[in-house]
């Protein structure tokens, strides 16, 4: 038996996260190095799986396979492929920057009980929700995927709901009672996404008998495991309920406003750049694998949702006074994206979708944390509360508008690179909704370039004169991110290396090919 | 009479007396009930005999002991095979030694006895004049706030009988999911549920509340055992017979030897449809099944909390083991009759239960309409009618009971000067002040509320699925459905504790003796195992899933 890499990768963050758990409650500093640690340790060890992952190689690498419980049908089955691999690298890179970036997020404001550890609980937390988010990239059995794609959203409750910023506007007590619902609402809406696909797991059961992906996508490939249409459709729609729920796609979209705009900004980062990309990643991964038929069938309802995410998401937030709500539904303007290219059923499109989860992250991640520093240091989250800031705190602004300028996708930066691919997957097969979709990179420029205007550049706002400018631990949260960003909107080969060949085998499921171009077909 | 026969001219040769041989008992087999029984009746002496200061010390010995012992008895027995290829029909027919029969007398011994503990908690409740006191009344008999009441507490007095009494309900629910005719599953009935009415009627605190709950159990439970005997009547009428395999037999029309004198009254598909209905009508009436649910939520706010657990745990085990045997062995003929009712009832069970839930102030109100919403659940694997459908319902019966009697053993720990603080509010920055007990707390809703990694997920899947299996996709979907209403009455406990500021006045955490550590440690330890490793226990389940007839 070969070294298990992929249940380490998981298991290191879930025990670092009992370890920090688990530190008395006077040693605060040491918790958040512990935390670190592990972070770090769990990043070495994705780099450990990108190393050995062959992109030529097999579909699913570096398997493991045992018994669990075989009442259900049940299997301890991991297996990466190329689109796994770079969103394991991408969690576990991102997870060190959200601690960093939180790391003062948690101290406790008065010494209440001995007992009360709001900073352990706090990094313990974001350990257990990257152990369950990596678990659930790396699952190949349905049953077991859906296992921690539930069960993360009870760290991630306590996460929306335990902390918030420091300073609000109204005050403490009208903050937490906005935060509870803020973390209700959360929970709410994906434990109903994922209630309902516990229905459908249940009955994909019934069908296949058991709930391996290679084994379930093997019959459906080969015909031996036939599906009613009508059966198909139902369980393809109950599996895509709870991921857009999670990704999430208009109209299940309004958790996540709430659930941004009231987390710290790394808790933020954690919910939209990495658990939210389990929704997305599942619907390439499960969806269309399970099934191919269905999702062909659900591909105009679902093209049509997504334009509508793209543009309405883009549109309220060019609307938003408050920093954060605008990132926010700038991100559901991106997942309409996302989602766009997965169900364009083209490769360009689905690597694109790829490309553009990474790149989401990287850049969703540099704004909202450059973001949360500005409003750790102004204590408001309004946008009018700001101005001038360029003046004072010029590494801040500055950072602040390279992850703007990603959210917009300027050409040399990496998100540009993925939409792209997106818009140019979309268009050979549906040149309306392409065209569509290109006003939301309009009024993308417009929402992030106004935010940055009115934020950073003008007068100096009395109350921002005297705004320090990133600290050294600050600096070192950005500069990685920003770097990333330039190097990937250069150089995107090496993830696209990576992610091509999972993405052909997914085209392959779906029996699509790219529709060939106008002339060589007109010959 | 021939001429021979007559050997004088006032009496005739009798023909010879046939001897009535006597009944043979297997006791071996029957062990367990026997040993709770009999360490009741000890229990009862103890009571007469052993001087006030040490009957504490001695009936928790004795309870133990029985308890244990009497759960050695049933692995003994399965681990003789008679759960499998051995199982019978022991005492003339009276009681089946069978799979489901051993599982659930096991799960309700292993659940008294975690019980028990919580009975026999004395570090809550402050030392009154000098004694420790545990959640009885002083003394059952003198009337709530008068004199004799407040000499009783002077005194020290302590109900000990809770302890005998406990037994004897055990020992009734040993037999009534073991049941093989239905005198026995009548008499079996009434053992279990008298004792829990006295039980139910004897909280120290809330004396008044205590006792309105006890009369209204006792009220309605009478009620609900006539509608069962009278249904026991007339499928007696029905069939001639009460052992369960004769009417199975009847009414599948293969019976065998027909006794003339009833072969005309027979086989009367109105007396057999009536009998079945008020039978089951009584057994979903313990179960705590919408529409027979009344007397759940004020049963379970009124009792004493740690009868309310045990109640709530071991009663819910013992009724579905018999609701069981009773649609699985008596009536399975009958299928396509009762499962059209049974499909209303596990839907406004579920529904019902899990609606109205949302409403409640009261955390042991909630905790009923939780029940209750369970029920509903369960019944969904009831109706699969398959050998699936059958371990599905002793698994999630099992990881449930120690769920509840935990979850209830936590909220004896939240006291305020009034004794327990149950009202919600008052639980309002739990977290802030004992993590611990709050995060325990956390983990008991979380299974309720069927998130994986906990035993109430590894349970509502089993239970769906062997629904979905037998054909009852839509209860599946409407219990999807409802646990996601029932999942937002959880997780308001959980903001609460959690997310809301602690009060100035609020309740304080006691703490507890081993004994209540040891019921919570064993409901998480068993909450967490059954939802990370549940295949050891869905084997058992499994090996445990065929009725012997």
């Amino acid at each position: 038996m070969s070294f298990p890499l992929l249940t380490v990768t998981a298991a290191l963050p879930a025990v670092g996260a009992i370890a920090t758990a688990a530190v008395p409650a006077a040693q605060r500093t040491a918790a958040k190095w512990l935390a670190l640690l592990f972070s770090l340790a769990t990043l070495v060890l994705a780099i450990t799986v990108l190393v050995r992952f062959d992109p030529d190689g097999e579909r699913y690498q570096l398997t493991e396979s045992h018994a669990w419980i075989a009442d259900f049908g049940v299997r301890y089955e991991l297996g990466v492929d190329g689109i796994a691999v770079a969103l394991i690298a991408l969690t576990a890179l991102l997870i060190p920057f959200i601690i960093l970036a939180g790391w003062h997020d948690a101290d406790p404001l008065e010494t209440g009980s001995k007992r009360w550890r709001p900073t352990q609980g706090f990094f313990a937390l974001i350990l257990a929700v990257e152990a369950m988010v990596i678990l659930s990239f790396e699952a190949t059995d349905v049953f077991l995927f859906y296992i921690f794609f539930e069960a993360m959203l009870i760290p991630m409750y306590f996460l929306i709901g335990g902390f918030g910023d420091r300073a609000h506007e109204h005050g403490e007590k009208t903050a937490a009672t906005q935060r509870s619902y803020a973390a209700v609402k959360f929970l709410l809406y994906n434990l109903a996404g994922g209630l309902i696909m516990l229905a459908a797991v249940i009955g994909l059961y019934v069908v296949a008998g058991n709930f391996s992906l290679t084994e379930i996508a093997e019959a459906r490939a080969n015909g031996s495991l036939d599906m009613a249409t009508s059966t198909e459709r139902w369980l393809f729609l109950g599996f895509f309920f709870a991921f857009a729920v999670k990704a999430p796609l208009w109209p299940l979209h309004t958790w996540l406003p709430n659930a941004m705009q009231e987390s710290t900004a790394p808790v933020a980062v954690l919910i939209t750049a990495v658990v939210d990309k389990v929704g997305t990643f599942a619907m390439l991964r499960f969806c269309l694998q399970l099934f191919p038929e269905a999702s062909k069938w659900a591909t105009p309802a679902i093209l049509v949702l997504a334009l509508i995410s793209i543009i309405y998401g883009a549109l309220l937030a060019v609307g938003q006074r408050d920093i954060k709500r605008l990132i926010a539904y700038a991100s559901i303007s991106h997942f309409g994206f996302i989602i766009m290219g997965i169900f364009a059923m083209t490769s360009q499109g689905q690597s694109g979708a790829t490309l553009y989860m990474i790149n989401h992250g990287i850049s969703t991640a540099a704004l909202m944390l450059v973001a949360g520093f500005l409003i750790s240091r102004r204590g408001s989250r309004l946008i009018a509360d700001y101005g001038g800031v360029q003046k004072v705190a010029p590494v801040l602004a500055g950072t602040f508008l390279i992850g703007s300028l990603a959210t917009l996708s300027l050409p040399g930066l990496a998100p540009f690179v993925s939409e792209f691919l997106v818009l140019v997957g979309t268009f050979t097969r549906y040149p309306v909704i392409g065209i569509i979709a290109t006003f939301g990179i309009v009024l993308a420029a417009l929402y992030t370039l106004v935010l940055y205007q009115r934020t950073m550049t003008g007068p100096v706002k009395p109350e921002v004169a005297a705004m320090p400018d990133l600290r050294v631990r600050e600096l070192v949260v950005v500069a990685p991110l920003v770097v990333l960003l330039i190097f990937l909107g250069v150089y995107p080969k090496p993830v696209t290396d990576i992610v091509n060949p999972a993405v052909k085998q997914t085209m392959s499921d779906v029996q699509k090919k790219d529709p060939q171009p106008e002339v060589e077909a007109a010959k | 009479m021939s001429a021979t026969a007559v050997h004088s001219l006032w009496t005739t040769a009798a023909e010879p007396i046939t001897k009535i041989d006597a009944p043979k008992f297997e006791y071996g087999q029957l062990a367990p009930t026997l040993i709770v029984v009999g360490a009741a009746i000890v229990g009862i002496l103890v009571e007469a005999f052993v001087p006030r200061k040490s009957r504490y010390y001695v009936q928790m010995f004795v309870s133990v002991v029985a308890l244990a012992a009497a759960f050695a008895a049933v692995v003994a027995l399965a681990a003789d095979g008679y759960g499998t290829t051995k199982a019978r029909i022991a005492a003339m027919g009276a009681i089946a030694v069978d799979g489901p029969a051993l599982f659930l007398q096991g799960t309700i011994l292993l659940a008294a006895l975690v019980g028990l503990f919580t009975f026999a908690e004395r570090r809550l409740d402050p030392v009154e004049h000098g004694n420790r006191v545990d959640s009885f009344a002083a003394q059952a008999a003198s009337v709530p706030g008068s004199e004799s009441e407040k000499a009783a507490i002077k005194a020290g007095f302590t109900t000990t009988e809770v302890f005998p009494l406990l037994l004897f309900a055990v020992a009734g629910m040993l037999i009534f999911p073991a049941a093989n005719d239905l005198l026995t599953l009548f008499v079996a009935l009434e053992v279990f549920s008298l004792p829990l009415y006295l039980l139910c009627a004897l909280a120290r605190r809330k004396r008044l509340m205590s006792q309105e709950a006890a009369v209204k159990y006792f009220l309605l439970g009478a009620f609900a055992s006539a509608f069962t005997l009278f249904g026991i009547a007339l499928l007696y009428g029905y069939a001639g017979s009460m052992s369960y395999a004769t009417i199975a037999q009847v009414v599948d029309g293969t019976v065998q030897d027909v006794n003339p004198a009833l072969a005309d009254t027979m086989g009367n598909d109105a007396l057999l449809l009536v009998g079945a209905a008020l039978l089951v009508m009584g057994l979903l009436f313990k179960v705590g099944a919408v529409p027979f649910h009344m007397w759940t939520p004020d049963v379970y706010q009124g009792a004493p909390t740690p009868v309310t657990g045990f109640m709530a745990a071991a009663t819910k085990v013992a009724a579905f083991g018999a609701l069981l045997r009773v649609l699985y062995v008596v009536l399975p003929g009958l299928r396509w009759d009762w499962r059209p009712v049974m499909w209303a009832v596990a839907i406004v069970t579920m529904l019902g239960g899990a609606i109205v839930a949302i409403t409640q102030t009261d955390i042991k109100r909630l905790l009923a309409y939780s029940s209750i919403a369970h029920a509903g659940f369960i019944l969904a694997g009831v109706i699969a009618t398959t050998p699936d459908g059958v371990s599905s319902v002793l698994f999630y019966l099992a990881a449930y009971s120690f769920v509840t009697i935990g979850a209830f053993a936590v909220v004896t720990l939240v006291r305020d000067a009034g004794g327990e603080a149950t009202h919600l509010s008052k639980w309002a920055g739990l977290g802030r002040r004992s993590p611990l007990v709050a995060a325990v707390f956390a983990v008991f809703l979380l299974a309720f509320a069927g998130i994986p990694l906990t035993s109430g997920f590894a349970g509502k899947f089993a239970v769906f699925k062997a629904a979905a299996e037998g054909g009852a996709a839509p209860l599946v979907v409407i219990g999807v459905i409802s646990s996601a209403i029932a999942a937002f009455f959880y997780i308001r406990v959980i903001v609460l504790m959690f997310f809301s500021e602690p009060r100035p006045e609020g309740p304080t955490v006691a703490v507890p003796s081993p004994l209540t550590i040891t019921a919570i440690g064993v409901g998480v330890a068993v909450t967490l195992v059954l939802g990370v490793a549940p295949q050891y226990f869905l084997d058992l389940a499994g090996q445990a899933g065929v009725f012997v007839r």
